[in-house]
């Protein structure tokens, strides 16, 4: 056995892997209705595979290969159950003879992820088990993005896993009435699992988008291509779908956050918020991309909440070109979001913008109309709140709200930024008296 | 339910001297988690050369200047929290200025 063969039979092994683990994943699950046990069976294929394929060289359809050696450990474990009669084992029995051949897989991810997305399964857990199930992560990558404890994650996972089993979840596409809600339901699981860290889970709309409070750069940027890749995988499988405006919509509004992603931070790793961002290093190309994009989906006439929100970090990617944000067209499109959509991010976020616009009276009668428990630590909402007031010229009050935006925040480069902002609304408070 | 949040900090980040921004920023968190009204009890330690450690074997006492265990990162100050779960610990966990320098250990309280 030569190494380069060995090399190039272990990195054929993780190509499949990346590659087929989803539709693999998937077709098995689909066949046997249950998520664990087509899991487990694929694992032990893959694993299989690394360790004959460096000897016996790369079998020329992987996926194939791959297919039959999972199906062997399923029927295996039905063997070991005595599940001889299931339907699921005379499902699998039947494609047998087609084993050695490459198989037109029939790619069953979208009914996967509808399943991953069911309104029966638990919202927080969604993002979770769409990671682990189409894209193979791990229980404890997952933990360590969503901020909880691997324990705990691979807990939910087991549940939730166990909860599409036993409830019989149907493993179809949703009936045409269900279609654009849980259609929605996965756009947002894969849109959480973008903006990843607490506070961009609870406000997918939040002022500059991911900008203002993403939580610690490493735990979000993990799953950033993760998302898009499951974004534009939801799109090639609705050739043809109106409601595949959204997930375009959910496309361009990542892409919009990513070509501001080399202006976030300063070379010395200090938080840059968007408004002072360097344009130079946005990437047009990623803004001309979900720029186009977004119209394409104008034709569809198919508006709603990921359009909307993509429509808006448009709008602030715009100064790219003409030098300025057109503040008031925001405050419009945040307007159309809360009454399609409310959240708090987006109600928060449109204070923002009417403050910007030059309307800080209005801005801060928009904030003290907020009135939820979540507010108490809801970072945005206080950094706004601060924001506002020193607007108005009430730089104790401030003072006050920054201090408690300062203690909310997760992210050390935007304590820092807001530490220093905050010196500047003291000086602002001493001010008019040197004056 | 109650959790203790311990924050292990090296030396230099647990100094007296370590910089305005530092003290302050401990100030906001503290005070954040009283406003949101999550915060039971807390405290910050001197630093470790404070510290004395004392042990009874056999009967004999064994008293010893410095801390328990002589590791980079030592235990620089405590928070009870009661919050509805451990993913809410850890997310004021996660708010905490050592969270980015140090470590942060979230346990339990046994309830009494």
């Amino acid at each position: 056995m030569s190494p380069g063969l060995s090399a190039s039979a272990s990195q054929a092994a993780a190509t499949a892997a990346r590659q087929s683990y989803g539709r693999l994943l998937a077709w098995l699950a689909y066949q046997w209705r249950d998520v664990a046990a087509a899991e487990d069976a694929l694992a032990s294929a893959l694993e299989k595979a690394l360790t004959t394929w460096p000897t016996q060289g790369v079998p020329e359809t992987p996926d194939a290969w791959l297919l039959t050696v999972a199906r062997r450990e399923l029927l295996q474990a039905a063997r070991r159950q005595r599940l001889h009669d299931s339907p699921q084992v005379q499902a699998l029995l039947q494609d047998e003879p087609a084993q050695d051949e490459a198989p037109a897989l029939p790619d069953s991810r979208l009914k996967l992820l509808f399943v991953c997305a069911h309104p029966a399964i638990d919202a927080a857990v969604r993002p979770a088990l769409m990671l682990q199930v189409v894209l193979g992560l791990d229980a404890g990558q997952i933990a360590q993005a969503m901020l909880t404890s691997p324990a705990a994650m691979a807990q939910r996972l087991v549940r939730a896993k166990q909860k599409i089993r036993d409830a019989g979840l149907r493993f179809e596409e949703p009936g045409p009435d269900e279609w654009p809600e849980r259609l929605h339901a996965v756009l947002e699981a894969i849109y959480a699992a973008y903006g990843l860290g607490w506070e961009a889970w609870q406000s997918p709309a939040g002022g500059g988008g991911i900008d203002d409070e993403g939580g610690d750069d490493a735990r979000v940027q993990g799953l950033r291509g993760e998302a898009l890749f499951l974004a534009d995988l939801v799109c090639s499988l609705l050739p043809g779908n109106p409601d595949r405006a959204e997930a375009e919509g959910l496309v361009a509004l990542m892409l919009h956050c990513e070509a501001r992603s080399p202006a976030r931070r300063g070379a010395d790793g200090r938080f840059i918020p968007l408004a002072e961002q360097n344009t130079a290093l946005w990437q047009q190309p990623l803004i001309s991309q979900a720029d186009s994009l977004l119209r394409s989906t104008a034709a569809w006439a198919r508006p709603g909440p990921f359009q909307l929100e993509a429509a808006i970090q448009s709008a602030h990617n715009s100064r790219l070109f003409t030098g300025h944000t057109p503040w008031a067209g925001i405050v419009l499109l945040y307007e159309k979001l809360i009454h399609l959509a409310p959240s708090l991010g987006a109600e928060v976020a449109h204070a923002v913008a009417c403050a910007q616009a030059g309307d800080a009276a209005r801005a801060a009668a928009l904030l003290a109309a907020l009135d939820q428990p979540r507010l108490a630590s809801y970072q945005p909402y206080w950094a706004a709140l601060a924001h506002v007031r020193a607007l108005n010229r009430q730089f104790d009050a401030a003072g006050q709200a920054q201090q408690r935006a300062i203690g909310l925040t997760s992210s050390a480069a935007v304590r820092l930024h807001m530490q220093q902002q905050l010196r500047r609304h003291l000086e602002g408070m001493a001010g008019p008296q040197q004056a | 339910m109650k959790f203790m949040l311990m924050f292990f900090d090296t030396a230099a980040q647990q100094a007296p001297d370590m910089g305005p921004d530092v003290g302050a920023a401990w100030m906001a968190y503290a005070s954040a988690m009283g406003q949101a009204g999550v915060l039971v009890s807390g405290h910050g330690l001197q630093g470790r050369g404070s510290a004395t450690t004392l042990r009874l074997r056999d009967g004999r006492r064994q008293v010893q200047d410095g801390p328990f265990a002589d590791t980079k990162e030592q235990l620089g100050g405590y928070f009870v929290v009661e919050v509805a779960s451990l993913d809410d610990a850890l997310a004021w966990a996660a708010r905490s200025p050592c969270a980015a320098t140090g470590t942060v250990e979230v346990r339990p309280v046994l309830a009494m």
